[in-house]
C-alpha cells in the first residue's frame, strides 16, 4: 500500500489545479460540454460532483481493508451508485427545474472516470482524511471548471448569467449548441495550458536567479 | 540554380535538382484570380455592399494571420495568398445583407481558429472558410439567411429580401418556382447568370464555371472531385428529386442553384482537406454530392453544400489510407502462405 505523502492542503490544490478532471487530465469530458450551457446548470453539476466525489473517497477507504481486491470494481460501482441515487433523488425534490434539465447527467455521475480513478488509485489505498481531501480537491476542481466554461458559454451564447439577462443585442448562439462547446473547452484547456507553461518558466528563471 | 551551374560546372548537390516555377503563392493568388469573374458578377448584382462584405473578409483575414503569427514570432506567411483566398471564399459565402461585423467574426475564425491554432497552412483538418461560415449560421441563423433580391443596379436604395431558388423549392415546391422564374428556360438562364437570390459570390453559375475552367487547364484542380461531387448530386436529383415520384427531379435546377459550382469547383478541391490520390478523390467527390443531396431533400437546411464538404474532409485521411496503392511487385500476405 502506497501512501500519499502529501499533506491535506497538497492533496487539495493537487485536485483543483495540477489534476484538474477536465482541463488537465481531460476526463469527464461528457458533462463539461452537455450541461455547461448555462451557468446555473454547471453549478448544479460542480457541486453534486463535490458530494459524490468526496463521500465515495470517504466511503472506499472506510472499506479499504475488506475488499478483496478481485471484485473491487462492482464494490466502487455499488458505493457511487449509492450517492448518485442520494444526490439523484434530492435533487428531483428540492431542485425539480434544474433536475428536468440535467437529470440524465447526474444520473451519469455512476460511470464518471474520475470518480472511479479516484477511489481506484487514491482512496484503497490511503487513509480516511487525506482520501477525504482528495476527493475534495478532485471535486472542487471539476467544480471551478463547470463554473468557468459555463460562464462564458452562457455570457456568449445568450448574454446572460444564471438566467438574468447582462448584454443585449446578438449573442453567439452557437456557444450555448455542443459544437460551441468543444470550442469553450479545447480555448480553455489551450489557455490554461499557455498559462501554465508561463509560471513554469517564470519559476525556472527565478530558480536560475537563486542560484546565480 | 542555373547561374550556379554555369558557374560552378561540378557542384554535387540532393536532389532536387530541377525545380519548378509553381509555390504556394502562385497557385494561391491564382486561385484568387480565378474568383474575380464571379465577384465581379457579384458586384454588379448586389451593388457596393458585395464590395463591403468581402473585402472586410479579406482583410480580416489577412490581418489576424498576419498578426497571429508575429504575436507568436512565427514565419510570417501572410502575403501567400492563402488569407486572402479563404477571405474571398467567406466573402462570397455570405448574404449580401449582412451587418459589418459579420465578415471580421467569420474571417477571425477561419483563419485563427480553423488555421493557425492547427498548426498553420497544410495542417488544417477543415476548410477554413467553410468552418468560418458554419461557425456564423449557426451564431446568427437569422442574420445569415436574409437574402436580398438582386438588383443589377447600383441606385436600387431599399434591397427587397426574398427566398433563395433552393428555399423556395424546399418549402413551396417546384410549381412556385416556376411561378417566380417563369418558364424552365428563364429558370435555368436566371440560374446560370446569377440573377438570384443567394450567397454573394455563388450566383453566378457562368463566372464560376469560367474561373473553374481557367484552374483546370492550368492544371491547378482535376476533374476528379468536381465531376463526381456534381454527377452523383445530379443522379440523385435526378432519382429521388422529384414530387411526383421515381426519376422525376430536376437535376439541372439542382446543380446550377445553391453553392454546388462554387463548392464543386473552389472549396471541395483545396490541396490540403480533400483527398490526394485521385481514386481517392472520386470517393471524396461522391460523398460530398450524397451528403450534398440528402441534406437538400431530406434535412432541415434547404442547401447542404457546406456541411457536405465539411463531413467528407473528416474522412478525407481515412480515404487517402484505404486507396493508397500497392508497391509494385508487393505480394499479399495471404498469397504468400499458398
Amino acid at each position: 500500500m502506497a501512501h500519499t505523502h502529501k499533506t491535506n492542503w497538497e492533496l487539495i490544490k493537487n485536485g483543483m489545479f495540477s489534476e484538474n478532471t477536465i482541463f488537465k487530465m481531460a476526463i469527464s469530458l461528457c458533462p463539461s460540454i452537455a450541461v455547461t450551457n448555462s451557468l446555473k446548470n454547471g453549478f448544479f453539476m460542480g457541486v453534486s460532483v463535490i458530494f459524490v466525489q468526496t463521500m465515495v473517497n470517504l466511503t472506499v477507504s472506510l472499506i479499504r481493508n475488506f475488499i478483496n481486491p478481485k471484485i473491487r470494481i462492482p464494490i466502487f460501482m455499488m458505493v457511487i451508485a449509492g450517492y448518485v441515487s442520494l444526490i439523484d433523488m434530492s435533487m428531483a425534490a428540492f431542485a425539480r427545474p434544474v433536475y428536468k434539465q440535467i437529470g440524465l447527467y447526474i444520473q451519469l455521475i455512476v460511470a464518471f472516470a474520475s470518480i472511479f480513478a479516484r477511489a481506484e488509485v487514491f482512496a484503497v489505498k490511503n487513509k480516511i482524511i487525506p482520501s477525504i481531501a482528495d476527493g475534495l480537491g478532485m471535486g472542487i476542481g471539476f467544480f471551478l471548471a463547470m463554473i468557468v466554461i459555463s460562464f462564458f458559454r452562457e455570457l456568449l451564447g445568450k448574454g446572460a448569467l444564471w438566467g438574468f439577462p447582462i448584454v443585449q443585442g446578438n449573442p453567439l448562439l452557437i456557444m450555448v449548441l455542443p459544437a460551441g462547446g468543444f470550442f469553450a473547452v479545447g480555448l480553455l484547456m489551450g489557455f490554461f495550458n499557455w498559462l501554465d507553461a508561463r509560471m513554469a518558466a517564470k519559476r525556472e528563471a527565478a530558480a536560475a536567479i537563486e542560484t546565480a | 540554380m542555373a547561374t550556379e551551374a554555369k558557374t560552378h560546372p561540378l557542384v554535387v548537390s540532393v536532389s532536387p535538382h530541377v525545380r519548378d516555377e509553381e509555390s504556394i503563392a502562385r497557385i494561391m493568388w491564382t486561385v484568387n484570380f480565378a474568383l474575380l469573374p464571379a465577384f465581379l458578377m457579384s458586384v454588379y448584382y448586389f451593388g457596393p455592399r458585395a464590395v463591403y462584405v468581402t473585402g472586410l473578409c479579406i482583410l480580416t483575414a489577412f490581418l489576424s494571420e498576419h498578426i497571429y503569427q508575429k504575436a507568436l514570432n512565427k514565419k510570417i506567411t501572410s502575403n501567400d495568398g492563402s488569407a486572402v483566398l479563404t477571405g474571398l471564399l467567406l466573402g462570397m459565402n455570405l448574404p449580401s445583407s449582412v451587418p459589418f461585423y459579420i465578415p471580421i467574426v467569420g474571417s477571425f475564425v477561419a483563419v485563427v481558429i480553423t488555421k493557425m491554432l492547427f498548426g498553420g497552412l497544410g495542417y488544417n483538418i477543415f476548410n477554413p472558410a467553410l468552418i468560418g461560415r458554419a461557425f456564423l449560421l449557426l451564431t446568427w441563423p437569422k442574420l445569415m439567411t436574409i437574402w436580398v433580391e438582386p438588383t443589377a443596379k447600383f441606385i436600387a436604395l431599399d434591397a427587397k429580401t426574398t427566398a433563395t431558388p433552393l428555399g423556395i423549392l424546399k418549402e413551396e415546391g417546384v410549381a412556385r418556382l416556376m411561378e417566380v422564374f417563369g418558364d424552365k428556360m428563364s429558370l435555368y438562364s436566371s440560374l446560370l447568370m446569377g440573377n438570384r437570390a443567394g450567397s454573394l459570390g455563388e450566383t453566378s453559375a457562368i463566372a464560376l464555371l469560367i474561373g473553374a475552367a481557367f484552374l483546370l487547364y492550368k492544371k491547378y484542380i482535376t476533374w476528379h472531385i468536381p465531376l463526381s461531387f456534381i454527377g452523383t448530386a445530379a443522379v440523385i436529383a435526378w432519382l429521388f428529386g422529384g414530387k411526383e415520384g421515381f426519376l422525376t427531379g430536376d437535376p439541372i435546377a439542382h446543380i446550377l442553384s445553391g453553392g454546388m459550382i462554387l463548392g464543386a469547383f473552389f472549396m471541395a478541391t483545396d490541396y490540403v482537406t480533400c483527398p490526394t490520390i485521385r481514386k481517392g478523390q472520386i470517393i471524396f467527390g461522391i460523398g460530398c454530392g450524397a451528403i450534398t443531396m440528402l441534406i437538400r431533400l431530406k434535412g432541415g437546411f434547404p442547401e447542404g453544400v457546406m456541411f457536405a464538404i465539411l463531413l467528407m474532409n473528416c474522412f478525407a485521411p481515412l480515404i487517402d489510407r484505404n486507396v493508397a496503392p500497392k508497391q509494385f511487385g508487393a505480394v499479399k500476405k495471404k498469397e504468400e502462405k499458398k
